[in-house]
């Protein structure tokens, strides 16, 4: 491998790495409490309002059948007044993160509803207050679930930042289309897919990893 | 301790309302342990709900200490709640904290200090003989340990009631009857008020002063455990005791006709049940030396029933038909209860 090309690669998995990451943490961040949003406010949930949930439930499900990359040119007026600039690696971040927040949201959701009701039911009959239920019950117990969850996310959004190229957002995937594909570079596509596979590889193991330390259900 | 008068509880389906509850009124006093047993179904989960409010009754009121629970605001509610500790079938633990964790709980709801919680969580660990079990997870421990880390974490807030839901129905015999001891030495140094749902009569039997069964929603008997379990009214009472201590009658007759009118020949099947002291009475003796009648003793047993010795005796009596008359009418002068189930061959 010529020092160029391992330079160029160098440069795309950080860019990748970068988007990946800052993407990940934002969406986090408002995806869990999404995700206990929507379970929380459901019928029979603990801060029940079924009108909230139904219309939180509608933009979610709205955003998750934007294809990324339609998002991603849709949005770009939005990315211009978050991100200062519509082109390059950190205007990517704003489109990445809109579209995983949903994600993240139902996959939290589903976590949190693999928590049985009697283990709500019995922190009711403690006198716990919701919030308590929900920091001290919900997301304790569905911890290890939620965390593999977030795996398979990160995952997604390594193979999303690969469309980051079409507004110059570079990265892996770009660097693979442009030349490994344009410019006939076999040698680079073939190095951009293996740097890829050993990302999602690493992801995987320390989720995996991580999912079954914090699991104390089956010792 | 606890009143609930005139329950009504109703599930809105889809073909209009379901009764789970139809006017339900009971009352259980101060430091008792009240069973209420019934088929599942039959609304008693349902009933217990009732009693710390996680199911809103539909009608009625229920004080509980004093309290009318069904006015409280949600957070005078929540403050009613930690004076009723709840144990459950299913143990519902915490999975991901530890049993000392799942003992402090309650006690980190309400915001107590560490040191405070230390010095409540080890005794209770002691009382329920878990202090070696302190730092593991529930997924360690067996079903009775799990149930043993449910009662300490019931008692954490130092209630005055404590509801137990099904709490030995997924154990075995010998786990079920540990966990009962448990509760009923709890309800005695404690002097804690104890409601207990199940659909085993053994449960009742063991540990409850008070029974109500309940059918579809309604309570049909209800009572001293010793009353109803000695003098069954409803036929499904009889079924649950009959369940717990077989029909009573020897093999060979449990398929034999049995007549209502006189054979001759036969004998007349009495069953006695004996209570308390009366179960030392030479009654027996008396009858055969008193009256011209033969009594085979065709089936006996002594059991108890909470801490009351009882004795069930099944005769047949022969002799003239006046002989047994007056043999009946002294059995019933006594201090027992006889059931007159008919003649055989």
């Amino acid at each position: 491998m010529s020092p160029d090309v391992f330079s160029l690669l160098m440069k795309a998995l950080g860019e990748t790495v970068a988007m990946v990451v800052v993407s990940m943490v934002a969406a986090t961040a408002i995806g869990v409490p999404l995700g206990v949003l929507l379970v929380t406010t459901a019928k029979g949930g603990v801060l029940a309002c079924p009108v909230l949930n139904r219309a939180v439930a509608a933009v979610v499900n709205a955003i998750r059948s934007i294809p990324f990359i339609i998002l991603m040119v849709a949005i770009i007026p939005f990315t211009r007044l978050v991100a200062g600039t519509s082109i390059g690696t950190t205007a990517a971040m704003v489109p990445l993160t809109l579209a995983s927040i949903p994600f993240i949201g139902r996959q939290v959701e589903t976590s949190l509803r693999e928590v049985p009701y009697g283990i709500i039911e019995a922190a009711l009959a403690m006198g716990a207050t919701p919030m308590q239920i929900i920091w001290r019950v919900y997301l304790p117990e569905a911890l290890p679930s939620i965390v593999a969850q977030l795996t398979t996310v990160v995952i997604a959004l390594v193979g999303e930042s690969a469309m980051a190229g079409a507004i110059g957002g570079g990265g892996l995937g770009d660097l693979a289309i442009r030349y490994g594909y344009q410019r006939f570079r076999p040698e680079i596509m073939l190095a951009t897919v293996i740097v890829l596979i050993a990302l999602v590889q690493l992801v995987q193991f320390a989720g995996n990893a991580l999912a079954k330390k914090l699991n104390k259900k089956e010792m | 301790m606890i009143t609930l008068s005139h329950i009504e509880k109703t599930y809105e389906g889809p073909d209009g309302g379901v009764a789970a509850l139809k006017d339900v009124s009971l009352t259980v006093a101060k430091g008792e342990i009240f069973g209420i047993i019934g088929l599942s179904g039959a609304g008693k989960s349902t009933l217990v709900r009732c009693i710390n409010l996680l199911e809103r009754p539909t009608k009625g009121s229920v004080v509980v200490d004093g309290l009318d629970m069904t006015s409280l605001s949600a957070a005078e509610l929540r403050e009613a709640r930690k004076s009723i500790g709840m144990i459950f079938q299913h143990f519902n633990l915490l999975s991901s904290a530890t049993v000392y964790d799942n003992v402090a709980f309650p006690l980190r709801l309400s915001g107590m200090d560490e040191d405070k919680i230390r010095a409540k969580v080890e005794p209770l660990l002691s009382l329920v003989s878990l202090d070696d079990k302190a730092n593991q997870y529930p997924a360690q421990l067996s079903g009775g340990q799990k149930q043993r880390v449910g009662i300490a974490r019931a008692l954490a807030s130092e209630p005055k009631v404590l509801l137990c839901d099904e709490a030995t129905s997924a154990l075995d015999p010998q786990t079920t009857k540990a966990i009962l001891e448990l509760i009923r030495d709890i309800n005695q140094k404690l002097g804690l008020t104890v409601v207990i749902i199940t659909h085993e009569m053994q449960v009742i039997k063991d540990i409850c002063d008070k029974v109500a069964v309940i059918e579809n929603g309604v309570i049909t008997e209800s009572g001293r455990v010793i009353d109803v379990f000695t003098d069954p009214q409803r036929p499904m009472t009889k079924e649950f005791i009959s369940v717990l201590m077989g029909s009573g009658l020897p093999p060979d007759l449990q398929n034999a006709p049995i007549s209502a009118e006189p054979i001759p020949g036969g004998r007349l099947l009495v069953r006695l049940t004996f209570v308390g002291s009366s179960a030392g009475e030479p009654v027996i003796s008396t009858l055969i030396r008193k009256y011209d009648v033969e009594a085979d003793i065709l089936y006996g047993n002594i059991d108890s029933i909470k801490d009351t010795p009882y004795g069930r005796m099944l005769i047949g009596l022969s002799g003239t038909a006046d002989a047994v008359e007056n043999a009946l009418s002294f059995l019933r002068e006594k201090d027992l209860r006889i059931e007159v189930i008919g003649y055989v061959a």
